[in-house]
């Protein structure tokens, strides 16, 4: 199941939620420097960065819970900028889930609607759609401390829906939940999105979340936007150091542009001990610094020297992790720099590589990504 | 595993419970003895009933007692309301300019001696009556009043430790839902730390109940509370029907605690039988 349903899809359009240079300033600290977005309609959107890059305070000038001190934020054309919390068509799962302690399931899940007067029965009925939405038919009577972690998440999640909000703001939807059940909410909370479709607005700082669930992301860093794209853009062609580096692993090599033609590029890393070959240009000023970005799982291993005559060093295996899927090697050159490199175990008497054995590790010319800084 | 008790354990806390309970425990028995004297007793005639009859039967005192649960009541629920008002500011708007004057004013009046309070009243209700005219003279309103401003600190500091440990996204997940500030006060918040509102209620009654000093100060005639007489009778000498009022508050004050305890164990077992169910659920 591809969970990416419009892959790199930019909004087209008039945008459905548009931040247009939104500033949040605590005292002297930009907590969100100059951020401008657009989310399309029907979009879950991920907003991915460490902790204290602005993610969650961006989104909580989403949710109203703070104001820009510049900028503005409009919602479906709507300018909400200085609208409070409890009149916009937005709604926001907690990252603590937030559930009233003090009432049961359905009184929680009712709350939203009778906040808006509406009618009991109405409002019963459609907790009782919504309950049965997250698979929990029957547990309306329960108070949230009778409830597992995962069946808390999905009261929060009812409780966020049921207004059907014009935007679903989810802060870490899923980090309180152990590994196996995480994965399974996952797909859970895409299908409930493309049932509903309403847009959602992500809060993470795990990457793997942001991948799965995303169909654009947004990566953060103190308080500005670094590069925002499909989870296939942002893994394929980070447009900086910090963007590799964050989403996933990545070899890293600072060199200087030797060659740069439109077509192609040399670039000598001094790290590596050899030129790298890169099948873009980068039209950057001559000699430039620049940092080349290679995947581990894009090197090929081998105990014969491949015919290739670029992009090949030598070196011997300093390390070995064996993942169950795949294997992870450190390959140390004969100038120090370790090289890491993934082999998925695709076949089971594959080739078996041993500690300090000599190899050769070498990588397609479009296989390397050129960033700056 | 078998701990051996060592006897010196238990010769402590005998000693202990001794010296926190025997007066009172003797106290209460006397309140039963026959004789006019208090220290003596009067085996022929004990153990009897005469003296909680006259205390029955005595105006003064069933008025003071009425009086003093009057002014308990009003203040408790007055510092109360102020007291939740005055926590929420300090707790939930952090960032407000002379956050931690106000905190130190609030609570102050709990270190402040007793006698400069009930001082600073006295002068304060004497002028405010030359100025405005009222208070005319000093009685049930004035007590109240002071009773208010020192079970306010304590009502503060019992409020502020419980709404510290609200959560804030509760809050602010009523109010992204679509319920206005006060409304989130009414319906989260304050369910929330209804415990701590009950026992900032029951601490302020018993302080306004038995205190004297400030009392002495900011009471007129006409209006005396219950500790004044108690005080007032032991100054001419100790009666036994004094032992049977202090019983008779012992055994009221016994009761409400251990109502209290039971309710507060039944709910911890309850909250316990609940989260096993939660984890059988899973």
């Amino acid at each position: 199941m591809n969970l990416n349903q419009d892959g790199a899809t930019a909004p087209a359009g008039i945008p459905y939620v548009r931040i247009d240079r939104v500033t949040k300033r605590f005292g002297t600290f930009d907590a969100v420097r100059q951020v401008s977005l657009d989310i399309a309609k029907g979009e879950i959107f991920c907003l991915l960065g460490g902790s204290g890059c602005g993610k969650t305070t961006l989104l909580r000038m989403l949710a109203g819970f703070e104001e820009p001190t510049e900028g503005s934020i409009f919602i479906d054309g709507v300018d909400v900028t200085r609208v409070p919390p409890y009149e916009r068509p937005v709604n926001m799962m907690f990252q603590s889930y937030a559930l009233f302690p003090h009432m049961t399931v359905a009184q929680n899940v009712a709350f939203g609607l009778r906040q808006d007067g509406i009618n009991k029965s109405v409002a019963d009925e459609r907790v009782r759609e919504m309950l049965a939405m997250v698979q929990l038919e029957g547990y309306g009577p329960r108070k949230p401390h009778q409830l597992s972690g995962g069946q808390r998440q999905r009261v929060a999640l009812a409780r966020a829906l049921v207004k059907r909000p014009k935007l679903l703001l989810l802060d870490e939807p899923l980090g309180a939940l152990d590994k196996k059940l995480r994965e399974r909410t996952q797909f859970e909370l895409v299908n409930l999105q493309e049932q509903l479709g309403v847009t959602f607005v992500i809060v993470t700082h795990d990457q793997e979340e942001a991948m799965t669930l995303a169909t654009r992301i947004g990566v953060m860093r103190s308080g500005e936007i670094l590069q925002v794209g499909s989870p296939t853009d942002i893994y394929e062609f980070p447009n900086s150091r910090y963007v590799a580096d964050f989403i996933g692993s990545v070899n890293l090599f600072d060199g200087k542009l030797v060659v740069d033609e439109p077509d192609h590029c040399r670039i000598h890393c001094e790290g590596l001990g050899a030129e790298v070959y890169v099948a873009h240009g980068v039209s950057s000023a001559p000699d430039a610094t620049v940092t080349v970005a290679l995947r581990p799982e894009k090197i090929r291993l081998g105990r014969e020297q491949p015919s290739q005559p670029e992009n090949v060093v030598r070196g011997i295996i300093a390390g070995i992790a064996y993942l169950g899927d795949s294997t992870r090697f450190l390959v140390q050159l004969s100038n120090g720099t370790q090289l890491q490199v993934t082999r998925s175990n695709i076949d089971r008497h594959d080739e078996h590589l041993e500690y300090d054995e000599v190899v050769w590790a070498s990588w397609e010319a479009n296989s390397p990504v050129v960033v700056s800084r | 595993m078998k701990v051996r008790r060592s006897p010196f354990v238990l010769v402590m806390l005998v000693v202990g419970f001794a010296f926190l309970y025997l007066p009172i425990l003797s106290m209460i028995v006397y309140s039963f003895n026959a004789s006019r004297l208090v220290t003596v007793w009067d085996a022929a005639h004990s153990p009897t009933i005469i003296w909680y009859r006259e205390l029955f039967a005595n105006d003064q005192v069933l008025e003071a007692a009425r009086l003093s649960l009057q002014i308990a009541a009003v203040s408790a629920t007055g510092a109360v309301i102020l007291g939740a008002l005055a926590a929420f500011a300090l707790v939930r708007y952090r960032r407000f300019r002379g956050r931690s004057l106000f905190g130190l004013l609030t609570t102050a009046p709990m270190v402040l001696p007793e006698v400069i309070t009930g001082l600073s009243l006295l002068l304060l209700f004497v002028a405010l009556g030359q100025w405005t005219g009222w208070p005319q003279a000093r009685g049930a309103s004035t007590i109240t009043i002071a009773h208010v401003t020192f079970c306010l600190a304590y009502a503060v500091v019992v409020i502020q430790a419980r709404l510290m440990t609200v959560d804030r996204s509760l809050e602010e997940a009523a109010m992204d839902l679509g319920a206005r500030p006060w409304k989130v006060f009414v319906v989260i918040t304050l369910p929330l730390i209804l415990p701590a509102i009950a026992s900032a209620w029951v601490l302020s009654f018993i302080l306004s109940w038995d205190d004297i000093v400030i009392t002495s100060f900011v009471s007129g005639p006409g209006s005396t509370t219950l500790p004044q007489l108690v005080f007032s009778k032991v100054r001419l000498g100790v009666s036994p029907d004094i032992n049977a009022l202090a019983t008779i508050l012992v055994g009221l004050v016994s009761v409400c605690v251990a109502t209290a305890g039971g309710v507060m164990m039944r709910t911890e077992r309850r909250r316990l039988h609940d989260a096993q169910t939660a984890m059988g659920a899973h």
